[in-house]
This record gives structure tokens, sequence and C-alpha cells, in this order.
């Protein structure tokens, strides 16, 4: 009898848990998750982690209008050099403790020594702090047009909320504590590095009241666990586990994937990213050919972005050209000074390539071999060149080797390079501070390190422009300079659709990678 | 037969060492920089010049080796450059996969290949002996990615018997483990089966020709038993040998399965390491699969005392 | 001239003659000879068989299926037509071209890596085998080069290189040259207690002499045979190498960089993998085959082991 019992209590149990299953929603994401400190490293696996752990003052919203994420309510003094901001109730991070202004003094000043924008930040700031627990105050030298945009950044470096015993690190430092406020909790003991990471609920995550949009919004879970697959990396194996449903999304699938995917049952397809991405070659300015500006605009002429956007994305509704070098649809997206490039054409670049006095030095172009969205780049890239009449040597390398060789200033002949193909994310991109690429502080600048006065001046007026209007107009200027001098040439823009299940839902419209709001069925 | 073992475990050394240093200078001479993946797309000159110092990088190479051989001595294989992580807790995280899916790839190879090359060598010149000859140099000429695509595109996909890719732990359930396993541990196994039962055929067929045999054929036994006992026993030694020498084989091939196959194996980790340069990582897998050769070539050299009691040491 | 030594000349040419023979008749060898042949041919004449440019893509003919017709924009900007027997890839090259141009780099690092590796096998197991002093350190290198699995130290030295033609028949080359030279140092020693080296030694013909004139001639028909081994091995070693992304550059067109690349819409458009996949298999048929009838003949010993 009372076996009978027990048995009849361990069905019921089995029973129960069925029902009670968790909900799973298996990702596989773009790339390989290896670096869990989004402060330290500009990697965008990093950042989306961050997203998953971390929440943050300001968002950017789908429109790219900035708002208030962890903030309650902040104010402007009259000469906009003291802004108070008071955070919302009952925020807590994943011990239990809650978040508290000094939390925030500590985070932004650790992201103001390793972000670009956020650099520039702290050159205005004169001191933070944290009169009480629940409000943060920055003091300011002088006016400066962008707190909020900096705050509110939605990509890399992403200014994350981490405790203040965490924030302390050295910045140079990688974290080793993964605790945050955010809607997902980091199970570290189930982190597998290229195996798997895993992100569950956390049930007392506080989300806004506003719908979700961009990293704006309120971050609802609807799902127990998010499980991040990092060893399904083959893009046929990919589409074939969607297929069969063994995970349920591709972040990014290969451009070759989709039309299997779009026959694919139980498959669909989201474009929750309608911003997307922009392609970008970059010039070595230090060395020839390239240091001349002549030569760098004979390139800029050959680079017609159709061909590059054909080869590379091949599906004519996931591509456009664009000629901004901020992105497209954006505030400061326009087509100002991109005539050498947009209306331009092979006989054109193979005069001007003949009137710059080019002595026949070959490009050193550098491919990556195990980077699917961008590996076809330099092909188009080096075949446009010739085409002109340049002599190139299409060097072939993994994307780590590329990012090693990148970074050396030497001549292409003693390891150097000459160009190189990238894509960026658009909020990465779309304003003239966060654009790496623009930057011409010469061998401060971002890699390939362009040198101009001008441009430089005209960032130091934009940065402290509060004005939009004349913030557009500073943009516009700054973009018509660097097309004039070759910075570099952007090559068109794509969105990387989503491939999931039909039985997931509710995808957050906007930039990056996030995982709230999604529903599993 | 002791001073044999010591003797064999003691010239594992010098391998090991060369193995070590190879290793070592092989990757200080490789052109790419950890600090500059680690810093990411955005990071400035500066930034990686603090990185590279931070990892010890900056200094000479025979530097570097004497505190890695050093802290090697005292078994620690270091932090990965990558994964803030001990190296040896990171290969114990892979080491299952890789181990499960060598040891029933070999299973499945002996089982099917040991008597498919005794059927061949008792039917010397038949058509069985001809077709599997056949299969056999097929066997080594197919690439095995080319296989891996098959294998899912017929058995995975069309019939459904098995998952496309992924692993799943012992600890999650022995069906499901075996379930996920099977078809990647075929893949593997067919060019050992091409390999083990070449020999087969051919030891057996030697041992076919002596004296002995025809003395027990001449005595009446059964053609099975004379098969099993007297003549496989006699082909043991070659068979074993092979299995030694295939585990090179065998490590390569599982690089690939497991990329195929998506399967967080050891394969999987060496490549990544190599193309991410993170210089602890490659070192301590490569010297633990150079060991896991020598070790099962010492065992090879030991079965043979099993295996033929004619050897003694 | 010694008459022992003419007598073993004579004896050798004797071998030679029936070997030759033999070779002829022996069905494995003929089939395997003739595959290699065409696949020679087909290497040597790649630009007169109706091929165009492998490396020039455009994306307006990509993904074409096997025998559709399409444009290609050449490098002068002129406009061809072209049917595309096999198909185009993703970059809208036509893998017909690039399959019959793939032959040629295939069989040269096949070819490149078996002559590289018996070179150094040679040379080393000779020294081994021969001078003593040497022969401990020098086995103890090639042991650990050997323990180090041969696709994990392919991929380390070519990581390590810059990716070329040079580098990966270097790579692969350097994996197979401790069997070579394990080889050649136990058929040294076998050899140089053969009566008639132990005479040339008593008679004070000089150390080189003996090893090139006396040892390395006994040597070669294993070493042939070993050398068509390594020859395919090279040839699917370089196709796995492409595969892992640590290959030749991708604009070299090898069978194991359009598999590469086809991997990815493999299940969409198989014939990315198809047709370089047959060629290889075919290949390496061929040269194993061949291999395998050239041990039967020249080297009864090992025929009857393995």
């Amino acid at each position: 009898m009372n076996r009978k019992i027990a048995l009849a209590v361990l069905l019921a149990a089995a029973a129960g848990s069925g029902v009670a299953q968790d909900k799973v929603l298996r990702v596989v994401p773009h790339s390989n998750l290896s670096i869990l400190d989004p402060i330290w490293t500009t990697q965008y696996m990093a950042r989306n982690h961050g997203y998953m752990v971390y929440d943050t003052l300001f968002g950017t919203d789908e429109k790219s209008r900035v708002q208030p994420q962890m903030v309650d309510k902040w104010s402007v003094s009259p000469d906009q050099r003291l802004w108070t901001f008071t955070l919302r109730d009952g925020l807590e991070f994943h011990d239990g403790k809650p978040v508290t202004g000094e939390d925030v003094a500590a985070s932004i000043a650790r992201w103001g020594k390793r972000d670009a924008m956020g650099q520039k930040l702290m050159s205005f700031v004169e001191r933070m702090d944290s009169p009480d627990p629940k409000t943060f105050r920055i003091f300011l030298r002088e006016a400066c047009g962008f707190v909020l945009e900096a705050l509110g950044k939605p990509s890399s470096n992403v200014p994350f909320i981490m405790p203040k015993r965490v924030a302390d690190t050295d910045a140079f430092k990688q974290i080793e504590e993964y605790i945050g406020s955010g809607p997902y909790i980091f199970k570290r003991d189930e982190f597998k590095p290229g195996d798997k990471a895993v992100y569950v609920k956390n049930p007392k995550y506080k989300p806004r009241k506003e719908k979700a949009s961009g990293t704006a919004g309120g971050k609802l879970v609807y799902v127990d666990r998010v499980e991040w697959n990092l060893a399904l990396r083959d893009a046929q194996a990919q589409v074939n586990a969607l297929a069969k449903g063994e995970v349920d999304v591709l972040e990014r699938p290969a451009f070759e994937s989709y039309e299997q995917l779009k026959k694919a049952p139980g498959v669909v397809l989201v474009t929750k990213d309608p911003l997307g991405f922009q392609y970008m070659g970059r010039f070595n300015h230090l060395h020839p050919p390239f240091d001349k500006p002549k030569i760098r605009q004979a390139a800029l002429a050959a680079f017609s972005q159709e061909p590059f956007l054909r080869a590379q994305v091949g599906i004519k509704e996931f591509y456009k050209p664009c000629a901004s070098m901020f992105t497209c649809g954006t505030p400061y997206g326009s087509a100002k000074g991109s005539d050498v490039q947009s209306k331009s054409n092979m006989r054109k670049a193979q005069e001007l390539l003949k009137a710059s006095g080019y002595d026949g030095t070959p490009v050193v172009i550098l491919k990556p071999t195990d980077l699917a969205a961008i590996q076809k780049l330099p092909d188009v890239g080096a075949q446009l060149l010739r085409q002109a009449g340049f002599k190139v040597d299409l060097q072939a390398m993994d994307w780590n080797t590329v990012v090693s060789r990148r970074a050396k200033k030497e001549p292409p002949s003693a390891g150097g390079w000459n160009m190189f193909f990238t894509a960026w994310v658009a909020p990465d991109i779309w304003n003239p501070l966060t654009n790496a690429a623009i930057g011409s502080a010469g061998e401060k600048s971002w890699f390939g390190w362009p040198s101009d006065a001008k441009i430089e001046e005209l960032r130091e007026a934009f940065a402290r422009a509060t004005d939009d209007k004349k913030k557009r107009e500073l943009a516009e200027a700054i973009q018509a300079r660097a097309f004039e001098i070759g910075t570099h040439a952007p090559l068109g823009e794509y969105v990387n659709p989503l491939a999931t299940r039909k039985n997931i839902s509710g995808w957050v419209i906007g930039p990056g990678d996030i995982y709230w709001n999604v529903k599993k069925n | 037969m002791y001073t044999f073992i010591a003797r064999r475990l003691l010239s594992t050394i010098p391998v090991l060492l060369v193995v070590a240093v190879l290793i070592f200078l092989m990757l200080r001479l490789t052109p790419g920089d950890p600090a500059a993946i680690l810093a990411g797309d955005a990071a400035s000159s500066e930034q990686i010049a603090e990185i590279r110092k931070s990892l010890g990088l900056d200094r000479s190479i025979p530097v570097q080796f004497g505190i890695w051989a050093g802290n090697l001595l005292q078994g620690e294989f270091g932090r990965s450059y990558f994964y803030k992580m001990e190296v040896t807790q990171l290969i114990a995280q892979r080491i299952e996969p890789t181990l499960a899916l060598a040891t029933l790839t070999i299973l499945i190879a002996v089982v099917v290949s040991v008597p498919l090359g005794v059927i061949a060598a008792w039917r010397f010149g038949g058509w069985f002996d001809r077709a599997l000859m056949g299969f056999s140099v097929l066997g080594f000429s197919l690439p095995v990615f080319v296989l891996a695509y098959l294998l899912i595109w017929l058995v995975s996909l069309k019939l459904g018997w098995f998952p496309v890719q992924g692993y799943k732990r012992l600890a999650e359930g022995f069906w499901p483990f075996l379930h996920h396993l099977v078809l990647p541990a075929i893949t593997l196994s067919v060019i050992y089966i091409a390999l083990i039962a070449r020999v087969t055929r051919a030891s057996v067929l030697e041992a076919l020709g002596e004296d002995y045999i025809r003395t027990a054929r001449a005595k009446g036994l059964p053609e099975a038993r004379v098969l099993v006992r007297h003549a496989l026993a006699n082909a043991a030694v070659p068979i074993a040998t092979v299995i030694g020498i295939g585990i090179a084989l065998l490590i390569g091939g599982v690089v690939v399965t497991e990329s195929v196959y998506a399967i967080p194996g050891l394969g999987r980790l060496t490549v990544d390491a190599v193309l991410a340069r993170d210089f602890p990582t490659v070192q301590a897998v490569i010297l633990l699969f150079s060991f896991a050769y020598v070790v099962v070539n010492l065992l090879v050299d030991l079965s043979y005392v099993v295996f033929d009691p004619r050897i003694r040491y | 001239m010694d008459p022992q030594a003419l007598s073993v000349e004579s004896a050798n040419i004797a071998r030679h003659e029936s070997a030759w023979q033999r070779l002829h008749r022996h069905w494995s060898v003929r089939i395997g000879g003739v595959v290699l042949a065409l696949l020679v041919l087909t290497a040597l004449a790649a630009p007169w068989l109706g091929t165009v440019d492998p490396t020039l893509f455009d994306a307006a003919s990509r993904d074409l299926r096997p025998g559709q017709s399409g444009e290609i924009t050449t490098l002068d900007g002129e406009m061809i037509k072209h049917r595309f027997l096999m198909g185009s890839d993703s970059f809208g090259r036509d893998i017909y071209s690039r399959v019959i141009y793939g032959t040629r780099v295939s069989l040269l690092v096949g070819i490149a890596t078996a002559l590289l590796a018996l070179a150094f096998g040679i040379l080393l197991g000779l020294s081994a085998g021969y001078l003593r002093w040497l022969d401990g350190p020098l086995m103890r290198v090639m042991d650990g080069l050997m323990a180090i699995p041969a696709i994990l130290l392919a991929i380390t030295l070519v990581a390590m290189w810059r990716a070329s033609l040079i580098t990966v028949v270097v790579a692969i080359a350097i994996t197979e040259v401790p069997r070579v030279t394990r080889l050649v140092r136990s058929l040294v020693l076998s050899i140089r207690e053969e009566p008639y080296v132990e005479a040339a030694v008593s008679l004070g013909t000089p150390t080189l002499k003996i090893m090139f004139g006396h040892i390395l001639p006994n040597c070669i028909a294993p070493l042939i045979v070993q050398g068509t081994y390594i020859c395919a091995s090279a040839i699917l070693v370089e196709a796995i190498l492409s595969f892992l992304g640590v290959g030749l550059p991708p604009d070299i067109p090898t069978w194991g960089n359009i598999m590469a690349e086809g991997r990815v819409q493999f299940m969409a458009y198989p014939h990315n993998l198809f047709f370089p996949g047959v060629f290889l298999a075919l290949t390496v048929l061929a040269v194993n085959i061949l291999g395998d009838g050239l041990r039967d003949t020249l080297d009864p010993r090992m025929a009857r082991r393995v």
C-alpha cells in the first residue's frame, strides 16, 4: 500500500514537473562569447552579454531618440553645467543590494576611461557625485551637447551600470564578477566558453511602464532561461538545426542561408534592426599609395557601392547604397560632399588615377577568411581597384590576424597594410563623435590614422554645440571634408534579419541583439 | 617487464619536452598578436600595448619560455588569455565530448572492421574481398567533411533518425548522449574501418598460410574456430599497432567532425585557440594530445605482451 | 670495379626490368596511372578547356545552376557571355573553371609535398641511420614531431606564416617528414648489414658515396610507394585546411577552397561541393590505387604486411 502511494506521488511529481517545465530560448549568437567585460572590449558579443546582465541610465529607442531607462527624472541647470539624475524606485543588483548613485558614478567613471565618446565626455566633466543614494550628478566645466547621447549610447562601449566594487576595477583590467541589475542573471557556473552561456530571468527586475523600443522602454522577460549556443558555428549546420527545431533563433544567419531559411517550414525571418549595418573600406593614410589624397579620391571614385553589396549581401531587399558616412535615415545622414564617390564611375576613376601620379605601388588589402559577413568585400575591392588601374596584393588571413595587422603602423613591406574592410552597426557611426573612422587626429585616431586639423576642429565644435540645427550643419561639414580628404569609403548599408521559429515572437525593434520582451509559445 | 615499462615511460619525457619547445617556438613566431585581438575593434594602439604588457608578451622569448616551463613543472598550465579561466579547467570542460567521440568511433570501427577483414581473408580473392578492398580505398579518399554532409543530409534530414548537430553530456542521460553521438562517430569511423579492415585482412591472410593453421584444419576443427582462435589471435598485434598509429589520424578527424556537428570538444577548442592566438591554451592542448598519443602507443607496446606470448621483454 | 659490386649492379638491372614488366601488367597501376595522367593533362591544358579566369566574378551571375548561362565582366571592362557547365558560386565565379584550375593546385600540392617530405626524410633518415651520434637526438625530435597530431601541427604552422602555396606545402610536408625519416633509417639499418655494403666499407669507400651510391638505390622502391601515399594524404589535408579556413588563400582556386565556400549553401546549391568533391575523391583514389599497385609490384615485402 505504502509503495502504491509513493508511486502515485512520484507520478504526480513527474507530471507536475512536465507542466511547469522551464521556457528556454535557445539562441545561436553571431559569434563566440569570450570576454565578459563590455567596458574593457568593444566586441559586440560582450556588449550583448552586457545588455542581458546590466541596465543603463538611458536607452535609445527605435527612432534613435534617447529615453530614460534607470533614470526616473533628470534636470539641467540653466548654464547647462550641472546635470542631476534621480534613479527609479526598486532598482536592485542580482545580489540583492540596491543600486545607488555611488554605483552609477563609479561605473560612468570606468566607462569614461575606455570608451571614445566617454573619454570625450570626461574631457568636459569637472566631477561626478552622489549626494544621496538615489541621486547622481555631473558637474561640467563648460556646456556640452552630448551628455544624454553618451549616457544612452546603445552600442560599444555601452555605459552599463555595475556595483561600485566591480566598477572600481582598473579600467585596463577585466572585471571578475558579473553582477548587474539587468533583466537576466548570468549563470556563471553554467558558462562554458565555446559551448554555451546561460542567463536566467531576474525575478526582481522592475521594468519601466513604456513599451520596449530599441534599448529603451520596459524590459519584460517572458522566458525562464536564455541559452546561447556558442558551439554551433557552421552556417549549414545552423540552418539544419533551426529547420529541425533544435534551436529557436539564429541571430545573424549567413546571407547564403536565407534562400534555404525562406523555404524551411516553421521558420520566419524578422528584420528587428531596420537601420542595420554599414560597410566601409579603410585607407591607410600613412603609407603610399594611399598617403596621397588624390589617389584616395581615385579609389573612392572606383568604389561604386552596388558591386560590393551585390556580391556580399546579394539579396536585393536586404541592402541599399547610402551616400552618407553617418547612417542613412538618422538625424545626421546626408549625402553632402559624397559626389566624388556616389556620382562617379570607372572611367572617372581611371582618369583620376592617371592624373594623380600613381607610380604602381601595389595596394596591400587584408582579407579575412573566417568572417562571412565581410569576407567578400576585399575581393570586390581588389577587382574594382584593378579595373581602375591599381596594382593590388590581396592577402588572405583569419580575422584575428587582420585585427593584429591593422594595428601596425609599419609600411606594408614590413608587415603593415594599405586597406581593409569592415562593417559597423548603425549607432557606432551615426554621429561624428562615435564614428571612429572619421576621427582625424593623426596617429591617435583609429587604424588608418588620417590627419586633418579641419575635421578635428569641426568635431570639437560639434561636441560643444547644443542646438540641433547647428549640430546637423556641423555634421554635414565634417562629412564633406571627410570625403574631400578621403578618410574612408562608405560602401552601403544592409540589414541582417534574424531567423527564428514561428512560435517565437515579440522582438524589440532597434539596433543590437536584445532578448527581453521575447515570447515563446 | 617492469623495467621495460619504466624505460618506456622514461623515454616519453624527451618526446614531450621536444613537443613543448616546438609548440612554444611556433606560437611565439606567429605574426598574430593576442593583445590586438583581445582589445576589440575600436581599440587604440596604446590600449593594445597596455594589454600586451599585462600578458607578459613584451618580454623576450627565452624569458617567456622560462616562465612557462617553470609553471609547467609545478603543474600549472596557465590561464587562457581569452576566457579568464585556468586552461586546465577549460580542458576539463571540453574533454568529455572528444573522449566520448573517440571511444565510440574506435568501438564502432573495431566491431565492424575486424569481422569484415577476417571474412575478406577467408574468402580471399572473392567478390566480398574485392568489394571490401574497394571500399577501403574509397574510405581513405573521401574527405571526412564531405562524408559528414552526406550523412547529415541522408540520415538526419531525409530519414530524421538523428539530430543534425550538438552534444548531450553523459550526465543528461545515456540515450540522449548516444543519440547525439552516433552520427559523428559513424562519420569518423569510416576511415578507421577502412584502415583496420585492410590490416586485419592482411594479417589473417598471412596467418592462414602458416603451418599450424593447416594442422588445425587437418585436425578437423570447425572453420570459425580456426579463423577466430588461431588466425585472428595471431593478427592481434598488427591490429593493435594500427590502432595506435591511427590515434593521430583520429585526432585530425575529430577537429573536422566537431566543427561540422557543432560538438564543443577539444578539437574545436584547439582551432579556435590557434586562430585567437590563445597561446596558453594551444600549448596545453597540443601537449595533451601528444601525451595521449604517446600513452596510447605505450599501451599498444604493452599489449604485444598480452597478445603474443612469444614477445618477452 | 670489384666483381661483387658488378654483379649487384646487374642484379639490380634485372630486377628493374622485371619490375617494370610487372608494373605494366598490374591492373591497379594501369587504372591509377591512366586517371592520373588524364588529371595531369587537364591541369596542363586548363586554359584551353573552355575555361575563363577562375578568379573573375560578376555578382550578376551568382548561384547559377550547372548548365545555365550568364555574364562575366573582365578586368578590361568587357562583358562576355559564358555557359556555366558546373554552375557558379556565390561570387558568380565559374565552378568549372575553378575545378579545372584547381586540378593544378591540388596536384602541385600533392606532388610538391611528397617530394619535399621525401627529400628531407631521405636526408635525415640517411644521416640518422649512418651517423651514430646524430641518431639519438634526431630521432627524439622526430618522435616529438610525430607525437603532435598532423592536422593540428599543420593548422598551427599555416596560421603562423602567411597562408600561401609554399607555406601550405611546407607545413604539410613537415608533418610527413618523421615517417619518411623513420622508414629510411630502418632501411639503412637493415641494408648496411648486407654483405656488399660491408664490403664497400671495408674497401674504404667514402661514407657519402656509400650512402648515396649503395644504400639509397635500395630504398627507392619503398620510398616511391611512401611518396604516393604522402601525395594522396597531402591533397586531402590541403582540402581539410581550406575547409577549416586556414588553408590556401581563398582567391586561389583549390578543390578545398571551392568546397569551403560552398559548404554554406550545401543544401541549396550542392554543385559547389559535388564537383570539386568528385574530383578530389577521384584523384586521391587514383593516387592510392597507384600506390597499392606500386607496392604490390615493387615492394613485395610490404605487400604481404598491409
